[in-house]
């Protein structure tokens, strides 16, 4: 079976429910997690607990679209994201809104901006974006503030609640220093410090940003030099979830109260740390690449503070 | 290039040629460098004053060539490249702004 005769677009309404979640099902070796007091259990694959009608809020995360990319690993990056969209419309309950966590373009250019606008907003979804390294690379780094930045303070951060969860993108790709990895700078945790103060401790915390804000592989960059100053400031709030891309790869990670997860690229993979002898895109087998793509859709259901992470391959 | 600066850079070297006059062999080579893995490659690059250095990249992912308050290229795209003319001995150390933890560095004698 190729994997086109899977893809359903789903603008066509004669598609039924069942069929979707037969379609789910097929694709879904992703996995649903509930998080219950910082301990993730497993729920089971995607297509099974897709059935279940969330309650709650629901909200998903999709990350390095890289509009613009056009190398071996995938020619064709615009293609792979609008799959990725086609199937977010296709989704039985319309999640609330959307996270981008970075690197929707390749080189910044107006062009990549554009087209990843035009894919996007088909998915008829707010989408809150934070910047990645490859959205900043413009001579004055005006492109993604203008179009993103609107409302935001220094280079883009910003928080906002839904449901009773308190929501925070930050800029960690900004002014990064020679030898260093992922940096958030002074004036950014001094805001982050101030927007948590006086916050109750039981308001649930989803804070999401480009680079993984806990040491992933600091050898290939793959951290933030000053996250933890971050994280100290989230101590002593019941529930936090950390989201970020980056990596191109899910990964998650529990410690205390914080759980961390990274979400796949809808363009193209990176390696597992240290397998190879660099972090640059990998090509795989081009029957392989839908497998190794993605988005994420998160429950949040009010009442037991937990968090319900689904990773959704393009392809199972 | 133009013209006047590798004339320019003809003098620089001649003289460079007369003051290294121990050398037998006193060659203003230019040099390249290239990006390849997220390394750069030579990491350590001793050259003379006069000195060309082209990096090139050659990987998948755009990078850069920064170093602070001396010399700053653009992103540079798979196969771009990027030159600067030493003119002044010094040590130079660069890194990629996009993706700091790759760092090298240029010796001028
Ligand atoms: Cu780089």
């Amino acid at each position: 079976m190729s994997a086109f005769d899977h893809d359903h677009t789903n603008d066509d309404p004669r598609i039924s429910r069942r069929k979707v979640l037969e379609c789910m099902t097929w694709a879904g070796t992703g996995v649903l997690w509930t998080i219950s007091g910082g301990v993730p259990r497993s729920l089971g694959l995607v297509g099974s607990a897709q059935a279940a009608e969330p309650a709650g809020l629901t909200f998903l995360q999709i990350s390095d679209s890289h509009i613009g990319f056009d190398k071996p690993a995938n020619p064709n990056a615009l293609g792979t994201l609008e799959e990725a969209i086609g199937r977010i419309k296709a989704i039985p309950v319309k999640p609330s809104f959307m996270i981008h966590t970075g690197d929707i373009s390749h080189l910044s250019k107006a062009s990549e901006f554009d087209d990843a606008d035009r894919i996007i907003s088909q998915a008829q979804l707010d989408v809150h974006y934070v910047p990645g390294e490859h959205d900043f690379i413009d001579e004055e780094v005006k492109l993604y503030r203008e179009r993103y930045g609107r409302g935001t303070k220094g280079a883009g951060w910003y928080s906002f609640d839904a449901s009773g969860v308190h929501f925070i993108g930050l800029v960690n790709v900004v002014d990064l220093k020679a030898g260093g990895l992922g940096n958030l700078g002074a004036e950014q945790l001094e805001w982050l410090e101030n927007d948590l103060k006086g916050r109750s401790k039981s308001t649930p915390i989803v804070v999401f940003a480009h680079i993984p804000l806990w040491s992933v592989y600091p050898t290939w960059g793959w951290g933030t030099e000053d996250g933890a100053r971050a994280l100290d400031y989230l101590k002593g709030f019941g529930s936090v979830t950390v989201l970020n891309g980056h990596i191109h790869q899910v990964m998650q990670k529990v410690e205390g109260n914080v759980t961390f997860h990274t979400a796949r690229s809808t363009a193209f993979p990176q390696p597992a740390p240290g397998t190879a002898p660099s972090p640059g895109p990998m090509k795989v087998a081009d029957d392989k690449l839908r497998s190794l793509l993605g988005t994420a859709s998160i429950i949040f259901k009010p009442g037991n503070e937990s968090l319900a992470i689904i990773d959704t391959p393009l392809q199972g | 290039m133009t013209f006047a600066s590798l004339r320019n850079l003809g003098i620089r070297c001649a003289i460079a040629a007369v003051m290294a006059s121990q050398m037998t062999a006193a060659r203003c080579e230019d040099s390249t460098i290239t990006i390849d893995n997220f390394t750069f490659a030579p990491a350590q690059l001793t050259v003379k004053v006069g000195t060309t250095v082209t990096w090139k990249n050659q990987d998948d992912i755009p990078h850069t060539v920064v170093s602070a308050g001396k010399f700053k290229s653009k992103a540079l795209d798979t196969d771009d490249s990027y030159s600067f003319t030493f003119t002044t001995a010094g040590d130079y150390k660069y890194f990629c702004s996009l993706h700091p933890h790759m760092t090298g560095m240029i010796k001028v004698e």
